[in-house]
C-alpha cells in the first residue's frame, strides 16, 4: 500500500502531468487530448509509483523494466511522464509535433530517451512487447515487459495474435495496461464495433486478467505489484478510465479524442486543473 | 566474356551444371549464421519446411520460434526480440511477408531501426502451379520505398547463403527474397558477395543486362547467344536493389549505352525501375524492362510461366536487340 504522504505527491504529479499535456498541445495547436489526460495517472503510477525499474541518467540500460507503448496517440502523456521523471528536459516538451523535435506527434524510437518503440498504426505494441518479454525468457532476465494499449486498438486483429502467442508461451513477465475509456475516433466503442467482454476474451486466451479504476493510483500501484506475483500467465490490466479526465468539459466527449485545445479552452482547462491541484489534500494535512 | 573476376562456376553452361532453389542458401545461410552468433533467432509462420528455417530449427531449437499463422505477430515480436539484442529472421512466402505485414515491417522495424532480417519465399512466377495468389510479384516495389531498409535479391543458391550471412552481420533492417524452384548454381563459393555492391559477370559494349534473382542465368545464356551473331552484351548482378549500387550501374550504362533490366517482379515499382530512376538522371540511355507487365500469374510450371509471360531467353535477346536499335537511331 502507499502512504497517505505519497500519494499526495502521486496525484500532484498527475495533475501537473495533465497541465504539461494542456500547455504541449496548446502550443503545438494539433493532437489528442483525451486519452493522454486519461492515461495521467496511470503513467504517474508507473514511473513515479515504485513500478518501472528505470534509470533516467542511463536511459538504455539494458536490464531495465521495459514500456512499450502501443497506442502512440497518446505519446504527450508518456513525453510528460519522461520529462517530469528526469529522462529530457521539462521545457523540451514544448517543441511537441515541431520541426526538428525529438517529440514526434506519434513516438519515434531511438530519437527521444525513453522511447523504446515507435507507434501510431495501431496494435503493434502488444506483439512488440510480446517479443521482448519472450527474449527475456529466452536469456533468463529478470526485468518486466509493461505495455500500455488503447481499447479501440482492440478491434485489430493483431491484438489477439499476439494474446494467443503470450497465453501459449505462459509470458508472466508481461504485463499490459488497457487503456479502456470506451470512446475512439468515430465515437463509442460498443457502438463502432462492439469489444465486450474483454475480460473473458482474454481469460479464454489465457491470460490472468484484472480490472481497476484507472484513476485510482493505489489501486493502478497494487494491480501491477499484483501482476508481479501471477506465475505462468501474461497480465491484462483493464484500466477504466474517463477520457478527458480532469477537464470538465473534455470529459466523456468522443470529439476530444483527436483535438488539441485552443486558448481560451485552454486557459478553462489549466484553470480547472490548478484548482485541482489545491485541492489534493492527505490525511496528514 | 565472363569477367574472371566474378569467379563464377566453370561448368556454367553445361547440361550438368548443379541446380538448388535459392530458398536452401537461407536455411543453409541461417545455420551458418546461427552457428557464430548465439543472438541469431529463426521465427516461422507455418512453413517451417518450405522456407527452410526448418533446417535451422533442427540445429538450434531453442532458437526457433513457431508463430503459427499469424505474420504480423511474427513481424512485431521480431521487433520485440531485436530490441533485446537477438537478430531474428523471419521467414514466410513474399505473398505474406511483406504483403500481410507492411505496416509492421514499415513503422515497427524500418522507422526504428530495428535489427530484424526478413525474408519473402517462392517470390515470382517460381510458385508456379499455385497460381497467381501465391506468385509474389510486387514485393520489390513495395520494400525498396521503405527508408532504413535494405533489399536483396539473390541470384542462386550459393548467392542467397551469402546474402543470408551477410545480412546477419549487417545491423539494421534487412529484405531478402527467394524463389522455390531448383535454378542454377552460376557462381562459385569465390564469387565475390557485398551488399550494395553490384557484381559485373560478363563483359561487354553494345548493351547491359542488368538483372537480380535466378533469371541471371538466362540473362547470361541469352547474352552467350548472342555472340555468336556479333552482339557483346555485359551482364550485371543487381543483387542489392537497396541501397543501390549506383556508381556501377551508371558505369556500365555509360560503357554500353543501352539498357536492359531483367527482373521475376512486376515492372512497375521493381528493380528495373529502381535502374531508371538512376539513370534518368545521370545517364539517360534507351532502356528496355523484362519483367511482369501489369498483370497477376497464374498456374503452371515456372518455364511455362517464364515463356508466357515474357521472360524467357528469348524475350531477353528480342529486348537486346531492340535497345540496341534504339541506340543506333540518332
Amino acid at each position: 500500500m502507499v502512504c497517505d504522504a505519497d500519494l499526495k505527491k502521486l496525484e500532484e504529479t498527475a495533475c501537473q502531468i495533465r497541465q504539461d499535456i494542456i500547455e504541449m498541445l496548446l502550443e503545438a495547436k494539433s493532437g489528442h487530448s483525451a486519452g493522454p489526460l486519461g492515461m495521467a495517472d496511470v503513467f504517474t503510477a508507473l514511473y513515479f509509483g515504485g513500478i518501472l525499474n528505470v534509470d533516467p541518467k542511463n536511459p538504455n540500460w539494458p536490464d531495465r523494466d521495459r514500456l512499450i507503448l502501443s497506442n502512440g496517440h497518446i505519446g504527450p502523456v508518456h513525453y510528460a511522464a519522461l520529462a517530469r521523471r528526469g529522462f529530457f528536459p521539462v521545457e523540451e516538451l514544448k517543441t511537441l509535433r515541431k520541426f526538428g523535435s525529438r517529440l514526434q506527434g506519434h513516438p519515434h524510437a531511438g530519437v527521444l530517451p525513453g522511447i523504446d518503440n515507435s507507434s501510431g498504426p495501431l496494435s503493434q505494441g502488444s506483439s512488440i512487447a510480446v517479443g521482448l518479454a519472450y527474449a527475456a525468457k529466452m536469456d533468463k532476465k529478470k526485468w518486466q515487459v509493461y505495455c500500455v494499449v488503447g481499447d479501440g486498438e482492440q478491434q485489430e486483429g493483431q491484438t489477439w495474435e499476439a494474446a494467443m502467442f503470450a497465453g501459449k508461451h505462459k509470458l508472466d513477465n508481461l504485463t499490459l495496461l488497457m487503456d479502456r475509456n470506451n470512446i475512439q475516433i468515430d465515437g463509442f466503442t460498443e457502438n463502432v464495433m462492439p469489444l465486450e467482454p474483454l475480460k473473458a476474451k482474454y481469460e479464454s486466451f489465457g491470460w490472468h486478467v484484472l480490472e481497476i479504476d484507472g484513476h485510482n493510483i493505489c489501486e493502478i500501484i497494487d494491480a501491477c505489484k499484483h501482476a508481479q506475483s501471477i506465475y505462468e500467465e501474461p497480465v491484462m490490466i483493464i484500466c477504466h478510465t474517463i477520457p478527458g479526465k480532469g477537464v470538465d468539459f473534455m470529459e466523456w466527449k468522443p470529439e476530444w479524442h483527436g483535438k488539441a485545445p485552443n486558448q481560451e479552452e485552454a486557459t478553462k482547462a489549466l484553470q480547472e486543473l490548478r484548482t485541482l491541484k489545491g485541492r489534493i489534500t492527505s490525511e496528514a494535512d | 566474356m565472363i569477367n574472371p573476376n566474378a569467379k563464377l562456376n566453370p561448368k556454367i553452361f553445361t547440361s550438368d551444371i548443379e541446380q538448388k532453389p535459392t530458398r536452401d542458401g537461407f536455411g543453409d545461410g541461417m545455420v551458418l549464421a546461427g552457428k557464430e552468433d548465439v543472438n541469431v533467432v529463426g521465427l516461422c509462420a507455418d512453413l517451417a519446411d518450405s522456407t527452410r528455417v526448418g533446417w535451422f530449427q533442427k540445429q538450434f531449437p531453442d532458437r526457433y520460434i513457431e508463430m503459427g499463422i499469424a505474420e504480423q505477430n511474427m513481424m512485431g515480436v521480431a521487433t520485440g526480440l531485436a530490441m533485446a539484442g537477438k537478430i531474428p529472421f523471419l521467414s514466410t512466402y513474399a505473398v505474406f511477408c511483406p504483403g500481410r505485414n507492411w505496416d509492421q515491417m514499415r513503422v515497427g522495424v524500418c522507422y526504428a531501426k530495428a535489427n530484424v532480417k526478413m525474408s519473402g519465399a517462392h517470390a515470382g512466377l517460381s510458385v508456379g502451379p499455385d497460381g497467381g495468389t501465391h506468385q509474389g510479384l510486387e514485393d520489390i516495389a513495395i520494400t525498396r520505398c521503405i527508408p532504413n531498409l535494405v533489399v536483396i535479391a539473390p541470384a542462386d543458391y550459393l548467392e542467397t547463403r551469402k546474402a543470408t550471412y551477410a545480412a546477419a552481420k549487417y545491423v539494421g533492417p534487412v529484405y531478402l527474397r527467394f524463389a522455390r524452384e531448383k535454378t542454377p548454381i552460376f557462381t562459385s563459393e569465390e564469387t565475390p558477395f557485398e551488399i550494395g555492391k553490384a557484381i559485373t559477370l560478363r563483359d561487354g559494349k553494345d548493351a547491359v543486362i542488368i538483372g537480380c534473382g535466378p533469371l541471371l542465368y538466362n540473362a547470361l545464356e541469352a547474352a552467350e547467344e548472342l555472340t555468336k551473331e556479333g552482339i557483346d552484351v555485359m551482364v550485371v548482378n543487381n543483387h542489392t536493389i537497396k541501397p543501390m549500387d549506383n556508381n556501377s550501374i551508371i558505369e556500365a550504362a555509360k560503357l554500353c549505352g543501352a539498357v536492359v533490366t531483367v527482373e521475376d517482379h512486376q515492372i512497375m515499382g521493381g528493380m528495373g525501375s529502381a535502374v531508371a530512376e538512376v539513370l534518368s538522371q545521370n545517364c539517360p540511355v534507351p532502356m528496355e524492362f523484362i519483367g511482369m507487365k501489369d498483370k497477376f500469374g497464374e498456374s503452371g510450371t515456372p518455364e511455362e510461366l517464364i515463356e508466357a509471360f515474357g521472360m524467357g531467353k528469348n524475350s531477353i535477346k528480342e529486348a537486346i536487340k531492340k535497345v540496341i536499335s534504339r541506340k543506333t537511331k540518332k
